[in-house]
C-alpha cells in the first residue's frame, strides 16, 4: 500500500512548494485541465454536442473557452450524432491525435456503444497492437435534479465489463483535474465520468497529476472501509463524521479509477479493518460492488469479520417524483446502514 | 461523366493486376476452406474486383481506407502485403495482427489501411474521424470509406455523411452495391433506386456508376479523390456490382433471384476487362498470362508460409488490451 496516495499528501505536496491550492469547482478543474492539456499538447482535440464558444461552451459550461482560445479547427461542435461523435473521435485517435470527446449525459452513450465496445475498446487488441485509440469521452450523470429515467444513470459496470476501455469517476475538483490530464496523456480509451451533483463545490486543486489505477485513501480508520466512487465518496465522509463521534473509526477508500481498480489498496485497506461496504449510484443488482466484494471475499476469507455489504440503487428506471428518486439512490442514511450491518 | 478523367493503357493493366490478385486470392481462399486448411468466416468479394482496383491506383499509401468484413479486395488492391495476410487469415503469429485480429479485422497502418470492421455501418463514422485527422494535418491525404448497400440504411451512414458535409472532410464513402444486404433485396430494404440520391441530403455530390466498368469507377473515383485533396469535402459514390459467392462461404444464395443471378454472370467484369485489354491492344495473351502466373505465385508463397509459421502463444491474452500488457 505504499504507492497509494492520500489526501494528506497533496496538499502537503502543495504546502511543501509554498503554495496554498487555489479553490475551484469540479467545472472549472475539469477546464483548466482541458486547456492545459491543449496548451501542452497541439494534437489534443474537442468535440461534442454544443462545446465551442457560439454554443456557450458546453450546457453546463465545462468547455467554455476552449474554442477561443485554440481555434474552432480543435473545438468543434458536432451535430447530435453521438455515433459520429465516437467515430469521429476513434478515426482522430487513430490518425495520430488525441481527441476529447463529450457525451452530454451518460444515458445518450446508449446510442453510440457499437462505436465504444466493437471500436474504441478492441481496435488496438485485434490489430495486434498496430492502432490505438487514444481518446477521453467525458459524459455527466447522477441523479438528484428530477431528470427521470433517461438522463441522470450510472452504467459503469457496462464499461468495466468491456476489456480495453479504461474508467475513471472523479469525486473532487483535484482529482477531476488530475485524471482529466492522466486520462488525455493515457495511450487507451478513458471513460471519465462526471457527477453532475458535485460540479459546484469548490475545493483546493493542486494541478498535481494522478494516475490512473491508483485508489486514494480519503479518511483512515479502523473498524470498517468504505469504497465508493464519485458522489458515494463525499456521502461516505459524511457517514464517517457522524459515525466517529460515536467512537466508530470508518476508513474511506476513494476508487478514482474503475477500471483498472485498484485491488491492492482495497486489499490492504480491508485487511487492516475486517470490514466492507461497497457503495455505488448505479443499480445494485450486477453493479461494480458485486465484483468487489467477490475478490474481497476471494483474497480476504477468513479474515473477514463479516459478509461484504453492498450499496447501489433500486432495480428500476430512475423515478422523477422527489420521494421516488430519492429512495431510488444511496444515501448517506443508507451507506450508514451498511456499516452498522457490516459492524453488527 | 464524359468528362472523366479516364485511365491510360497503363493504368488499365494495373487495375487488372490489382483485380487479378483479387480473383486469384478469392479462389486460393475458397481452396483452403474447403480443405480444412483455413477455418473462418469468409466474405467472398468475387464480382467486385474492379471497385478497389480503379480507386486504388489513385491513392498512395498515405490515404487511408477503412473497410468491412467483405473487404479483402478492398486491401489487396491499396497493396496489403500477401505473407501477412495469409499468416492472420491462418490464425499465426506472423499475422499483421499476430493472428488477433482474423479476416474480419485485418489492418496494415503502413499502407493506410486503419480499421477494418465486421459490423454493418461502422467503417463510415471512423472514416469521418481519419477524414478530420487529415484535414488537420494538412497533408492532402484523403480517407475512403468502404461499405455496402446494406449499410446505407443504418444510422452511422446518415450521421457520417452529414458530418463529413459540415465539416467538409476529405472522406469518399464508397458505396459497393452488390444487390442483397446479407439476403435481402433492395426492394425490401429502401423505397428509393439510388442509394447516390440520398446524397443531396447531405449537401454532398453523389453519383451512381458502374462498378464493373474501370471507365466509370476510375473516373468517379479520381474526380471525388481530387475534390477531397482540395478541400471541397466529400462524395458518396454507388458502385454497382455484384457478389457471386453469396453473403458468407457456405451458404448457397438461395434467396437470389435467379434471373438477376443469370444477368450480373453476363457482366462478369473479370473476362470483360481481360478481353479488353486483348482488343485494345494493351496487353498480348502471353503478357497476361504472366501477370496471371506471377501473382499465382506470389499467393502460393504466401500460403506455405503461412501453413508453415507458428501459432501466438497464449500470452498474447494480455497483450495488446491496453498499450501497457496486463497483469
Amino acid at each position: 500500500m505504499t504507492d497509494t496516495i492520500t489526501a494528506s499528501d497533496a496538499q502537503a505536496s502543495a504546502a511543501s512548494q509554498g503554495v496554498e491550492p487555489k479553490k475551484m469547482t469540479m467545472v472549472d478543474a475539469i477546464n483548466l485541465a482541458l486547456h492545459d492539456a491543449m496548451d501542452a499538447d497541439p494534437k489534443v482535440l474537442v468535440l461534442g454536442e454544443d462545446v465551442a464558444d457560439a454554443q456557450d461552451g458546453g450546457v453546463m459550461g465545462v468547455t467554455k473557452g476552449l474554442s477561443t482560445r485554440f481555434g474552432v479547427d480543435r473545438v468543434k461542435s458536432t451535430p447530435i450524432s453521438e455515433q459520429a461523435i465516437i467515430g469521429a473521435a476513434i478515426g482522430a485517435a487513430v490518425g495520430g491525435y488525441k481527441p476529447v470527446a463529450e457525451i452530454m449525459l451518460m444515458n445518450f452513450i446508449a446510442v453510440p456503444m457499437d462505436m465504444i465496445f466493437n471500436h474504441a475498446a478492441k481496435l488496438r487488441f485485434m490489430s495486434g497492437g498496430q492502432t490505438g485509440v487514444p481518446m477521453v469521452i467525458r459524459t455527466m450523470t447522477g441523479s438528484g435534479f428530477s431528470t427521470g429515467g433517461q438522463h441522470s444513470d450510472y452504467l459503469e459496470a457496462w464499461f468495466a465489463h468491456m476489456a480495453g476501455i479504461k474508467v475513471v469517476a472523479p469525486s473532487t475538483p483535484d482529482d477531476a483535474y488530475g485524471l482529466m490530464r492522466a486520462a488525455i496523456d493515457d495511450p487507451d480509451p478513458v471513460l471519465f465520468i462526471e457527477n453532475m451533483p458535485s460540479y459546484w463545490t469548490p475545493a483546493p486543486v493542486t494541478k498535481q497529476a494522478i494516475p490512473i489505477g491508483k485508489a486514494r485513501v480519503a479518511r483512515e480508520g479502523s473498524d470498517v472501509t468504505i469504497i465508493g466512487h464519485s458522489l458515494m465518496v463525499t456521502l461516505s465522509l459524511a457517514v464517517a463524521d457522524k459515525l466517529a463521534a460515536e467512537g466508530v473509526s470508518v476508513e474511506v477508500v476513494d476508487l478514482r479509477t474503475i477500471s483498472p481498480w485498484d485491488r491492492q489498496a482495497v486489499i490492504a485497506s480491508v485487511r487492516k479493518t475486517g470490514r466492507a461496504v461497497v457503495a455505488h449510484e448505479a443499480v445494485k443488482q450486477f453493479g461494480i460492488g458485486a465484483e468487489i466484494a467477490s475478490v474481497i471475499t476471494e483474497e480476504l476469507w477468513g479474515e473477514l469479520k463479516g459478509p461484504v455489504q453492498r450499496v447501489g440503487a433500486a432495480y428500476c428506471a430512475v423515478p422523477f417524483s422527489k420521494p421516488l428518486e430519492q429512495a431510488f439512490a444511496p444515501s448517506a442514511d443508507t451507506i450508514e446502514a451498511a456499516v452498522r450491518k457490516a459492524l453488527a | 461523366m464524359s468528362n472523366w478523367p479516364k485511365p491510360d493503357a497503363a493504368t488499365l493493366l494495373e487495375i487488372y493486376r490489382k483485380a487479378t490478385l483479387i480473383k486469384q486470392n478469392d479462389e486460393h481462399v475458397i481452396k483452403q476452406m474447403m480443405a480444412g486448411k483455413l477455418v473462418m468466416p469468409y466474405y467472398s468479394p468475387r464480382g467486385q474486383e474492379i471497385i478497389p482496383s480503379a480507386i486504388s491506383v489513385s491513392l498512395d499509401d498515405d490515404d487511408y481506407i477503412c473497410t468491412i468484413y467483405r473487404g479483402i479486395h478492398d486491401m489487396l488492391a491499396k497493396g496489403f502485403p500477401l505473407d501477412e495476410m495469409w499468416a492472420e487469415l491462418a490464425g499465426k503469429v506472423t499475422g499483421t495482427c499476430k493472428g488477433k485480429g482474423g479476416p474480419m479485422h485485418l489492418t496494415c497502418p503502413e499502407k493506410g489501411m486503419m480499421v477494418t470492421t465486421g459490423i454493418v455501418g461502422s467503417s463510415m463514422p471512423i472514416a469521418t474521424g481519419l477524414g478530420w485527422a487529415a484535414k488537420l494535418d494538412g497533408r492532402n491525404r484523403v480517407s475512403v470509406a468502404n461499405f455496402g448497400d446494406g449499410a446505407t440504411n443504418i444510422g452511422a451512414f446518415h450521421e457520417s455523411m452529414n458530418m463529413a458535409a459540415v465539416w467538409k472532410l476529405p472522406v469518399i464513402f464508397l458505396c459497393q452495391n452488390n444487390h442483397y444486404a446479407e439476403h435481402t433485396a433492395p426492394e425490401y430494404s429502401r423505397a428509393i433506386d439510388r442509394i447516390s440520391d440520398r446524397a443531396a441530403a447531405y449537401g454532398m455530390p453523389g453519383v451512381t456508376v458502374d462498378g464493373n466498368d474501370p471507365d466509370e469507377m476510375y473516373g468517379a473515383a479520381k474526380v471525388a479523390i481530387e475534390r477531397a485533396r482540395a478541400g471541397e469535402g466529400p462524395t458518396l459514390i454507388e458502385a454497382m456490382t455484384f457478389r457471386f459467392n453469396g453473403h458468407i462461404f457456405g451458404e448457397a444464395g438461395h434467396y437470389m433471384d435467379k434471373s438477376i443471378y443469370a444477368e450480373a454472370q453476363t457482366k462478369d467484369p473479370m473476362p470483360i476487362l481481360r478481353a479488353r485489354l486483348l482488343s485494345e491492344g494493351i496487353a498480348t495473351e502471353a503478357d497476361l498470362v504472366a501477370i496471371e502466373k506471377e501473382v499465382d505465385s506470389r499467393i502460393v508463397a504466401a500460403i506455405e508460409a503461412a501453413m508453415a509459421a507458428d501459432f501466438p502463444d497464449v500470452a498474447e491474452l494480455k497483450r495488446d488490451v491496453f498499450a501497457e500488457e496486463i497483469a
